[in-house]
């Protein structure tokens, strides 16, 4: 079979740049990319680095919308850089800045320290019903008690669905959707006993309430994981627990 | 010393740099005409209580052009506002299963706007017979 040659196109990139060393705001810088058909946006970038200049600083790992490292602004919507083609972007100027709400770092590189405290704070783990022995076996679950939660067990923090958020971008201290849909994933499985440890997180000030329900997060997902829907069944649940609370007699609740 | 200096952008104006949020706030938006409406009612709720000559007054009000333009706008506030209301609806639910399936959230939006025309159709009726 003959090989066959395709001379690569070129597209314009521009990359906002920040160095904290060099610069007091972020600044725009452009680049010609040259590109075959099969070259992600994340391909670009590695161009840029390995090519043209070598200081550009971004994160990435598995190339394969796996790993949730990649994600950034791509001509202003929040995108992994390795699940879109430069073909499907040309012509025109592709516009590439860190991920929105989140302080920059350096370069396409977010601080994501506000995250992280927030994903240990919502014990992102099973917290068994009882402690369990391996001689007392696995715990079992059917596929149907999988089904409740195995869409939102997708989430792989990347990070697009707190770009997407208005709401997080006004406020940091708004918990965010990634956040609430893992409190909702370990809430819907039924080896998992820790929703009341988690549940006053969900039903602060901070918690489900900053929602507007803008929706732009589930839009973005990478995963379908709809954490809109996730924070927004957890409204409901709020105020079913506010006010059945005084319809309880005292000392019913846990 | 920390040569660390992260860089916090600017909201402002955040809603006009994308056009999902543009529509989010024109949908929004929206609701000042479905509150703009409950005044107009409240106001003709006054008018009653304050007696019939009141009450026609507002009447005469409701038919000038100025109002019968204004409804028409707030018509189109209220179409606007119930297709985008019913259309974020499968985002608000509970997933809902039907057999083992989970309803989409295509069903569900169609349901809301099926039951909001029945409703409008039936209150429409209602009037039509109070009015003849």
């Amino acid at each position: 079979m003959s090989q066959v040659k395709v001379k690569p196109r070129t597209i314009r990139i521009e990359v906002l740049r920040y160095r904290p060393e060099q610069e007091q705001a972020p600044v725009l810088q452009a680049f010609e990319v040259p590109f075959t058909d099969d070259m992600s946006v994340l391909q670009g970038l590695q161009y840029i680095k390995d090519e043209l200049d070598g200081t550009l600083s971004y994160r990435w790992s598995c190339r394969m919308a796996i790993c949730g490292s990649c994600g950034m602004m791509i001509n202003g919507v929040p995108k992994l850089a390795c699940s879109i083609f430069l073909r499907d972007l040309y012509p025109g100027t592709l516009r590439i800045e860190a991920l929105a709400h989140f302080p920059i770092e350096r370069d396409l590189v977010v601080v994501m320290d506000d995250f992280m405290t927030k994903l240990s704070l919502i014990k992102p783990y099973i917290i068994p019903k009882e402690v369990r022995t391996l001689s007392q076996g696995e715990y079992l679950q059917t596929p149907q008690q999988l089904a409740r939660y195995e869409q939102l067990s997708s989430c792989i923090n990347c990070l697009l669905c707190y770009a997407a958020c208005p709401q997080f971008g006004l406020n940091s201290d708004f918990i965010g959707p990634a956040a609430m849909a893992l409190v909702q994933r370990y809430k819907l499985d039924s080896r998992d006993a820790g929703s009341a440890q988690r549940m006053p997180l969900v039903y602060a000030e901070e918690g489900v309430f900053n929602c507007t329900a803008v929706g732009y997060c589930s839009e973005v997902c990478p995963k379908d994981v709809d954490p809109a829907n996730a924070v927004n069944i957890n409204k409901t649940e709020s105020a079913k627990d506010y006010f059945l609370r005084f319809l309880q007699p005292k000392g019913a609740q846990a | 010393m920390s040569l660390r200096r992260p860089y916090r952008r600017s909201m402002a104006g955040w809603w006009r740099k994308n056009p999902y949020f543009v529509e989010y706030m024109i949908h929004e938006g929206t609701a000042l005409c479905v509150a703009a409406y409950a005044l107009i009612l409240l106001a003709g709720l006054l008018a009653l209580a304050r007696g019939e000559a009141a009450w026609d007054q507002w009447l005469t009000l409701l038919r000038s052009t100025p109002s019968l333009l204004l409804h028409g706008l707030l018509l189109l506030g209220f179409l606007y506002h119930s297709w985008t209301w019913f259309h974020i609806m499968p985002r608000t639910l509970p997933p809902i299963r039907l057999g083992g399936e989970r309803l989409s959230a295509a069903t569900i939006s169609n349901a809301g706007l099926i039951a909001a025309l029945l409703a409008s159709v039936l209150v429409w009726g209602l009037a039509m017979r109070l009015a003849s």
